[in-house]
């Protein structure tokens, strides 16, 4: 009993420091490839004992420097809420992640333990449920800066973020009706399946259209670029002008966690989460009679979560890539897009699939 | 040499004129070609209603209004003490003209000319600023370039130079908020906000209030002078060629066009032309200077719209151009590369080779840069049908340069005044035809190519021979002269010391700026240091009409529709 | 028991923010100034008060969402017994959803939906 309870809190402990850690590693990532796409070297100046490892400690670097600023509260902000936003902000994305499964199960003796903190039956549900809530973060943001700037970037934030919010919950449902599930182990399960012989059943297979709108939709919801006008820079600066050092840095590992989370939901629901095409429990079983490779079950396990981190990671960049490539939407662009355009094509995929799928049983 | 009353020809508009109002014109001649008219101050708006709306005038272009202070003319002044003077511009009769009119000391107020040219606005406000003229009927006079509290007016001639005033908290100007608040009573559903000086997107420190119904602008004031360093005050003080260091600092992107401009203004004073490699070489560095800067208004703009990569690009491109520009005059922004009567120094060896890499470079580059941006749907949303303006209104407002041919309307300097050799070369000039921000992008790209085409034309056509006039009025004698003979010496003396010496008389040379016509207005006294030395930046006028074109549309619309006017603080406050 | 996980993940999240919160408190230096609590207007004194008013738009925006997000909801229990359901279930979901579209269309043709 209470090594299931060690092993659970070791399973968290586990993915929240993974998920930390490559919060601030995409930091780095990020201003990276940005200079590897403009031409340039990027950071490359921080160094421990002589060694610059690429520009890797600058993440070090700039965690410290976030930890030794002032931090401030401005006068006339309401204290309390401006102390929790950033709470608000950063707590949803880190605890998303309890229902994605990154491996199947690891057997070790007589104990089956699942890669997956809680294999809940409302999986997809309670995903979607607590990155609503990252919507408190950003709105008490604005509100309690006492900045107009903040107040009004606070509010289009949340405008955003809660009309994008539909058409991620539609666009899944294509999914949910070919997986039949809302489990989201049972998803990734079933994507193990094959079509044909030898087409593995992931979701982008089956739902491309959904994949894309899912896409667009969920970095709508992290306003990133070009759906950044609410933290826009360059414009009309930001809910979180307000907000310096450590706050300031959870608002944005807020945001790279969330990146993750959609590279992660990304890879669960459409492009097969832990599975690699043609792996089993026992090893490899190659299509159209080629023959089977038995591999030891560890190596499996293995071989199934570094799957997992590889398409994470794949996701990541190409979020990341999109950042540098495109220019930013204006607000009422985005809410056209989000009510007008979007909307309607995911209710359109759902109609559709609903269709195919009553036509092919 | 031509003599300054040599009129053969009366021109058109002082017949019409004085056909019209016989007894308010005072006095019309050529100075150095330029159609220079005088009238009685009481007629002023008159004249200029006049000259407006003539047919066979039609002077539809407001292009500079400023003033000189005559108290310190030769000995004892002149009096009435003020001369306001107007330049003129027609469109389509391709003319220009010269007004002025004399203001009294006791008595220092001028009909405004608003009603007739909505341009007159800053100009007014300027003059009104630095010389203490006020302007009836003017619906806003107030201070522009200086701050609320300031006191006095600088370019008068006893202000001393070096008189030192406190600037304090309270120098922000509230009048703006204050008319609004006071119209719509102590209840009102608008916002108002700042946007600047310290804003990522206000380059070169603007300060804009908006108010603001939602996310519509419904009115706006913008308030320049951040970066107002006394340009013409100081260039009261100094010898023409102490000067041209500080034309560097007018347009910091593009300063070659600005020291070609002011010693062309220079050498029309006195009525001389540089040698033909030395004007090759002018138009060489001037496109130079073109490409440099609308390379840096593009990635400005793209960047501030979110197109970061688009930034990256264009500056590796202006980089390897800076590097060019470093090694025809040693520096990439403080160039000071033109003298009067020439230019500093020849091209360098392997410069025709350098030259064609960089290009090669350049063409790269905008091949990726516009694969990002006029592919792109993004991009073209928030530029297309975004800060707006109507050709008439934008010549009413005094627009030039690439703002004002993106409403279709066809003024280039080069073309229609051509200076240099520019009428020897071949070159398009790129319209546009709804005057939005897209279309002023797609402008600037095209003047980019031009640019290109006009820089490998002057390669391939520049004549060898010497790149500094050889008068002893403004070209220093070689080394061995000087050490050599006593003429020499004295020659070489007296330039450094007292200054180029040209005659006195007035003159205005326009060039086509990167952002529109740049005017260098010169009132030489015959000393070696310029009476009255006036630029006539394009960004100010460009400015003033900022809040027509933001006016109904949105917040994020500023920073598209700023962007792509290419406000350069130096030119715009000097 | 599936809620055991949860609730440690959320104890653990919990603990990492407060203590990310509690860091700068430890480490960072305090010296306030007047200046620096005046709230950032580029530079310049704020003309009013954040108006605690603001546009009905946003309110208009929250209020569908609340409407279709619920819709959504709905629809997950049945995506998921879909096939089951055969094509009864689908037509019973056509009506619900028809009687929504309709209410958007009305949303849209009201303007609700526009953002000038």
């Amino acid at each position: 009993m209470w090594v299931d309870v060690l092993i659970i809190l070791l399973k968290v402990l586990v993915v929240l420091l993974v998920l930390i850690h490559l919060g601030a590693l995409l930091t780095w990532a990020e201003r990276k490839q940005s200079a590897a796409i403009q031409d340039r070297i990027g950071p490359n100046r921080a160094r421990i004992a002589g060694r610059a490892a690429m520009g890797l400690f600058h993440a070090l670097a700039d965690g410290i420097k976030m930890v030794t600023k002032e931090d401030f509260v401005p006068a006339g902000a309401h204290r309390t809420l401006h102390t929790l936003a950033p709470a608000a902000a950063l707590f949803p994305a880190l605890v998303v992640f309890a229902a994605i499964p990154f491996g199947d199960v690891l057997r070790i003796g007589e104990r089956v333990i699942p890669l997956q903190i809680a294999d809940l039956n409302v999986g997809i549900v309670y995903i979607f449920a607590i990155s609503s809530m990252a919507v408190y973060g950003t709105m008490l943001a604005g509100w309690a800066s006492n900045n107009n700037y903040a107040l009004l970037g606070g509010l289009r934030a949340s405008s955003q973020m809660i009309s994008y919010e539909i058409t991620m919950g539609l666009s899944i449902i294509g999914v949910l009706m070919i997986y039949e599930s809302a489990q989201l182990n049972v998803i990734v399960q079933k994507q193990g399946e094959l079509l044909w012989g030898f087409l593995p059943k992931w979701g982008i297979v089956v739902q491309p259209a959904a994949f894309f709108l899912f896409l667009a939709a969920a970095m709508a919801e992290n306003k990133r670029v070009p759906f950044d006008l609410p933290e826009g820079e360059s414009e009309i600066i930001g809910y979180f002008v307000e907000y310096s050092s450590m706050k300031f840095a959870m608002f944005f590992l807020a945001e790279f966690v969330e990146i993750v989370i959609v590279s992660g939901l990304v890879a669960t629901l459409f492009f097969g989460g832990w599975q690699v095409p043609y792996l089993y429990a026992d090893g490899f079983h190659w299509p159209f009679g080629l023959g089977v490779w038995q591999l030891p079950h560890l190596l499996v396990v293995l071989l199934q979560v570094a799957a997992f981190g590889f398409k994470v990671l794949i996701g990541c960049w190409v979020l990341l890539t999109v950042r540098w490539t495109l220019p930013r939407f204006r607000y009422d662009q985005v809410m056209h897009l989000g009510w007008k355009i979007l909307l309607e094509l995911a209710f359109v995929n759902l109609l559709i699939t609903a269709v195919v799928v009553l036509l092919i049983t | 040499m031509p003599e300054r009353d040599m009129v053969v020809d009366e021109s058109v508009t002082s017949v019409r004129l004085k056909q019209a109002f016989a007894e308010a014109v005072l006095d019309q001649h050529a100075e150095h070609g330029d159609d220079t008219l005088t009238v009685r101050r009481e007629a002023w708006r008159e004249v200029a209603q006049f000259l407006r709306d003539e047919p066979d005038l039609r002077y539809n272009v407001l292009m500079d209004l400023t003033a000189v202070d005559y108290l310190t003319l030769g000995d004892g002044g002149r009096t009435p003490r003020y001369e306001v003077v107007a330049h003129l511009y027609s469109l389509s009769h391709n003319q220009r003209v010269r007004l002025k009119t004399a203001v009294p000391d006791d008595d220092p107020r001028i009909d405004s000319l608003m009603p007739v040219w909505e341009g007159a606005n800053w100009f007014e406000r300027e003059v009104y600023d630095m010389f203490g003229i006020t302007f009836d009927d003017h619906p806003d006079l107030r201070r522009i370039l200086l701050y609320n509290g300031f006191e006095g007016h600088p370019l008068r001639k006893d202000y001393p130079q070096d008189k030192e005033q406190p600037l304090d908290h309270n120098a922000q100007d509230p009048t703006f908020y204050m008319n609004k608040r006071d119209d719509a009573g102590s209840e009102t559903r608008h916002m108002f906000v700042h946007m600047g000086p310290s804003h990522p997107a206000m380059h070169g420190v603007i300060h804009m209030t908006l108010e603001l119904d939602g996310e519509t602008i419904v009115d706006g004031d913008t308030e320049i002078g951040y970066l107002h360093r006394a340009f013409e005050k100081e260039a009261e003080s100094h010898t023409y060629t102490q000067v041209i260091p500080y034309t560097d600092r007018l347009n910091y992107v593009s300063p070659l066009i600005n020291n070609v401009g002011f010693v062309l203004a220079v050498e029309k004073l006195f009525d001389v032309e540089t040698p033909e490699r030395c004007q090759y070489i002018r138009v060489l560095v001037s496109e130079l200077s073109r490409i440099t800067d609308h390379l840096t208004c593009i990635a400005a703009n793209a960047m501030e719209l979110g197109a970061f990569t688009v930034y990256f690009y264009f500056i590796k491109a202006r980089e390897e151009i800076w590097k060019l520009v470093e090694a025809i005059c040693g520096a990439r922004l403080t160039t000071t590369y033109t003298r009067v009567g020439g230019v500093m120094a020849d091209l360098p060896a392997g410069f025709a080779d350098q030259l064609a890499q960089v290009l090669v470079l350049l063409h790269e580059q905008m091949h990726d840069v516009e694969r990002l941006l006029q592919k792109n749907r993004i991009f073209h949303d928030r530029m297309r049908g975004t800060g707006v303006i109507a050709p008439r209104d934008a010549l009413a407002l005094s627009f030039s340069g690439p703002v004002l041919r993106s409403t279709g309307v066809d003024f280039d300097v080069r073309k229609t005044t051509p200076y240099l050799v520019y009428d020897r070369l071949d070159f398009d000039v790129p319209l546009g035809d709804s005057g939005d921000n897209y279309d002023r992008y797609l402008v600037r790209m095209e003047e980019i190519r031009q640019s290109v085409r006009l820089v490998e034309q002057c390669m391939a056509q520049m004549p060898d021979g010497p790149v500094q006039l050889d008068d002893a009025r403004m070209t220093m004698p070689p080394k061995a002269e000087v050490y050599g003979t006593i003429e020499g010496l004295m020659n070489h003396f007296k330039l450094i010391i007292e200054g180029i010496k040209p005659p006195a008389g007035e003159a205005y040379v326009p060039v086509e700026g990167a952002n529109g016509e740049l005017g260098f207005y010169l009132v030489s006294d015959g000393t070696g240091r310029p009476y009255r030395c006036r630029v006539r930046p394009p960004c100010f006028a460009l400015m003033q009409g900022l809040q027509k074109m933001l006016k109904g549309g949105m917040v994020a619309d500023v920073v598209a529709t700023f962007g792509t006017i290419n406000m350069i603080a130096g030119e715009n406050d000097r | 028991m599936n809620m055991l996980p949860l609730l440690i993940t959320f104890v653990l999240a919990g603990l990492v923010c407060a203590l990310m919160l509690s860091l700068s408190r430890l480490f960072g230096p305090r010296r306030p100034t007047p200046v620096k609590s005046e709230p950032f207007e580029c530079g310049m004194d704020q003309m009013e008060q954040p108006r605690r008013q603001f546009s009905v738009k946003f309110s208009v925006v929250a209020m569908l969402f609340i409407v279709f997000d619920i819709e959504v909801a709905f629809l997950y229990p049945w995506a998921v017994m879909f096939r089951r359901l055969d094509v009864a279930g689908f037509l019973a979901v056509l009506v619900f959803l028809g009687l929504l579209t309709v209410a958007f269309v009305y949303a849209w043709r009201r303007g609700a939906l526009e953002w000038n």
